[in-house]
């Protein structure tokens, strides 16, 4: 028996000793999704899948400018030089395509290529049809009709209404290779061995383990080389499992450390890096039906939040109070007429101006279905049941009805109706880097459901003719602007309880140089350096 | 003899098929759906049916069963919902780390449990014995996750000696044994405390026999009485072992998700989540054709030990 423990001790100590030290200039990321995010090119897992996967090893005709941290990412050139919609029909737009790009497989890179992918998310008859990313991307390329050769290096684009996002939905179409697709002719097997032209190619890929990346010293832009030779991926959906592989080393950078351990990691010398970005946390209520169908109560709920409290004790000031759908600074955000500062005195006069003295008379209580985790979702238990306490607080009731994420994307889906019919809000985080995801998709009456998902439903005149003028604008700055007039209708009528916008927390060893958080849901991996 | 055994392996049938049904049943019952999992939320109507006839979703229940049936009967288990590769890879791959990870621990926890539970035997009441059946107390009642993550904060994070996850094979064997070690310990204290205690209490049984008087009597070394209250006591503790060597492989989805090891558990975790069906079907599965195995094998081993058995 002792000899048994003393081998033990003996083995334990030598593996230790022997602990190899990381190749040089390799980053290695602890991501939050349960798996490798789709590789063979329209990406699944959300933004997480275009931040590691979709961006890197591919790109679309127009990138995000990801190089600041100061400013909203505005959209420059990527696969197109440049782009223009046409005077005479403005439902035409024409892209001038980059000359001598070559994807990692060595073919090149022209209108054909585009033409392909095009084909690959849209045209079910075709060969390369993708089933599968086109489910996961088609639903945000909604104005892309037709596409159309004009030479090999321009294509015309076709949309079904004059609209002026056309570039907002054409950063989400990632450029694959038809030469790699012919070689294969299966996207399962593509997505093994994946051709892009992005900064990054594949080296090698282990299926729910690990996606290791190689810096594509032949990219088109040289100010975007790679400064890392080696770029691995790690799915690790368990907080504490990133927390400790940060802390032994085992990785550099992790996604959303958990809020309480932020200090901690400060005092160890790693780096918190965090930055403003288009994401909001509330609850999209149900206003075809008491007590949310009350504008009254609705306002009175969003006075009653301390979004302050939340972020500062709960959150470790990994959010910022959110008194909108946009956070104060951004363009979008206007100028609303409610401040939604934390102000219960206030929330109770405006139920009491409502009818409601708080005693005798409150609200219908209501039934609000929350996640118990998943992605996005920040820590939903312990923020809903401060949300929950604040509304009580001023006099209305709300029972939380905690589920599993996949249900509750499932019922989000379903709409408040069916399985739903007794549940009044839905807490569930979005983003709103463009105008359809940030405005479009919930606050038009053309996208209640079957279309889209304005599910509450919110129906305003005002709201609609806004957005479709908006459509129609395309200098940004006026459309801008008109988008925060919409805004300041949407924050008036109160469709939502606005709680929190993330900080989008990162964890990094301090070896990890150069990275700059940009204000979006994605980053530039290019100017990331690890020093030894 | 080998009789015995083919009836065996044929009353193994309908417990797979059981198994396989409860598990289909089980996903189908709880809430969210696999659509869910593999398509965004604003996924529009047409998308979503067409993703459901792409896998046969939109087939009645009892259809989509008795197809995944006739595909496992010619030996396809079909092909993940969320990866769309073949089941069949994911299922090999993950078994064999946890194959790896079932044989270690249970290695670490045999020796130690049986060494434990001798001593506490031969030194019945004495200091020796408390402080054996305290430590097998512990391994019982400690959650193993929880062992778990307080081994990752001493040896990963305070000491930096060993890896915190994965099962990563850059460093050769010698990285993947590093990777290896705490997950093994923590897989093990379970069955290390169950198997010291089953020792024990067989090898006590055995002692208080009269023919170890008899032995004792005649003036046997103690090394032979030991001999005999050990080959007495192996049945029982067989038994346990084989149970637990079942259970090490599937038994050990928390363990694997807190140290990320890319093994069953983990598989079986994802795939709940994912609602991915044919993974969750594949996997307990072959699950449970070990477990049945597993069974027989300790059944044989029993009857070659004690004769006794087979005439029962």
């Amino acid at each position: 028996m002792t000899r048994f423990i003393g081998f033990l001790v003996v083995a334990v100590l030598s593996l230790a000793l022997a602990s190899g030290a990381s190749a040089e200039g390799t980053l290695r990321i602890g991501m939050t999704a349960a798996d490798i995010p789709y590789t063979g090119g329209q990406t699944d897992n959300g933004f997480e899948g275009f931040r590691f996967v979709g961006y890197q090893i591919y790109e679309p005709l127009i990138n995000w400018d990801l190089s600041r941290s100061d400013k909203l990412p505005s959209l420059v050139p990527g696969l197109a030089e440049s782009w223009e919609v046409s005077k005479s029909d403005p439902k035409k737009w024409i892209f001038k395509l980059r000359k001598n790009v070559k994807f990692h497989d060595g073919s090149a890179f022209n209108a054909d290529s585009v033409l392909f992918t095009f084909d690959s998310i849209k045209n079910k008859q075709a060969a390369q049809f993708d089933q599968y990313g086109s489910a996961q991307i088609s639903w945000r390329l909604s104005a892309l009709k037709a596409m159309k050769k004009l030479d090999d290096y321009t294509i015309e684009l076709e949309t079904p209404t004059v609209t002026s996002f056309v570039p907002y939905q054409i950063v989400y179409m990632v450029i694959v290779s038809p030469a790699q697709w012919d070689k294969v002719k299966d996207w399962r097997k593509f997505a093994e061995q994946p051709s892009g032209t992005g900064p990054f190619r594949v080296t090698r890929f282990v299926p729910r383990e690990r996606l290791e990346l190689e810096a594509n010293k032949g990219y088109w832009d040289p100010k975007r080389t790679p400064k890392v030779d080696k770029v691995v991926l790690l799915p690790m959906p368990e907080p504490t499992t990133r927390l400790a592989a940060l802390r032994s080393g085992q990785v550099d950078w992790i996604e959303v450390p958990p809020p309480d351990s932020i200090a901690q990691l400060k005092g160890g010398g790693f780096q918190i890096v965090t930055n403003k970005y288009p994401h909001n946390w509330g609850h999209i209520l149900r206003l075809d039906k008491e007590p949310w169908n009350n504008k009254a109560v609705r306002k009175a709920a969003n006075y009653a939040i301390d979004r302050v409290g939340i972020c500062k004790n709960l959150l470790n000031d990994t959010c910022v109070p959110g008194t909108g759908v946009a956070y104060k600074g951004h363009p979008w955000f206007g100028n609303p007429k409610e401040t939604y500062d934390y102000n219960p005195a206030k929330a109770k006069e405006i139920l009491k101006a409502a009818g409601f003295d708080g005693v005798s008379k409150r609200p219908a209580r209501a039934v609000a279905l929350i996640s118990t985790s998943g992605s996005g979702q920040m820590l939903p238990l312990a923020m809903n049941e401060l949300v929950q306490k604040n509304l009580k607080d001023v006099g209305i009731d709300v029972d939380l009805q905690p589920i599993e994420w996949n249900s509750l994307t499932q019922r989000f889906r379903i709409g408040f109706t069916g399985e739903n019919a007794g549940v009044n809000a839905l807490n569930i985080s979005f983003n709103f880097l463009e105008p359809f995801s940030g405005f479009g998709r919930f606050f038009h009456s053309k996208s209640v459901p079957p279309t889209s998902v304005n599910i509450m439903p919110f129906v305003n005149p005002e709201s609609d003719k806004l957005l479709d003028e908006a459509e129609k604008t395309f200098d940004l700055a006026k459309q801008d602007a008109i988008l925060a007039k919409v805004h300041e209708v949407v924050v008036d009528e109160a469709p939502w309880i606005f709680v929190v916008h993330d900080l989008n927390p990162r964890a990094m060893s301090p070896k990890v140089k150069g990275f700059v958080p940009p204000q979006s849901w994605f980053v530039d991996l290019t100017q990331v350096s690890v020093a030894k | 003899m080998w009789g015995y055994v083919g009836r065996r392996l044929l009353l193994a049938i309908p417990t797979l098929l059981g198994a396989s049904i409860i598990v289909f049943a089980m996903v189908h019952l709880a809430p969210g759906d696999p659509i869910s999992a593999i398509l965004p939320v604003d996924a529009s109507k047409e998308q979503i049916e067409d993703t459901k006839r792409a896998y046969g979703f939109d087939k009645p229940l009892p259809v989509q069963y008795l197809k995944w049936l006739g595909r496992v009967v010619q030996g396809d288990l079909g092909k993940s919902i969320a990866t769309r590769r073949a089941v069949i890879l994911d299922v090999r791959d993950s078994l064999a780390n946890s194959l790896v990870l079932a044989v270690s621990s249970s290695l670490l926890a045999f020796g130690a449990g049986i060494a434990l539970g001798l001593l506490a035997a031969f030194h019945q009441s004495r200091a020796l014995d408390k402080l054996a059946s305290a430590i097998a107390v512990i391994g019982v009642s400690v959650p193993h996750y929880w062992a778990g993550i307080i081994l990752i904060i001493i040896f990963s994070v305070q000491l930096n000696w060993l890896p915190a996850m994965g099962a990563s094979s850059d460093g050769g064997l010698v990285g993947y044994l590093r990777h290896m070690a705490l997950p093994t310990i923590a897989l093990a204290l379970i069955p290390l405390g169950v198997i010291a205690r089953v020792t024990r209490s067989a090898a006590l049984d055995i002692l208080n026999q009269e023919f170890v008087l008899a032995l004792r009597a005649k003036g046997l070394a103690r090394a032979r009485v030991f001999k005999h209250v050990v080959k007495n006591a192996a049945p029982q503790i067989i038994t346990v072992l084989g149970l637990q060597f079942g259970f090490q492989l599937g038994g050990s989805v928390l363990v694997e998700a807190v140290f990320s090891w890319p093994g069953t558990g983990y598989l079986l975790n994802l795939a709940i989540f994912q609602r991915d069906m044919p993974v969750l079907q594949g996997v307990i599965l072959v699950l449970a054709t070990f477990f049945v195995l597993l069974n027989l094998l300790v059944d044989v081993l029993q009857t070659y030990i004690d004769p006794r058995i087979a005439r029962h």
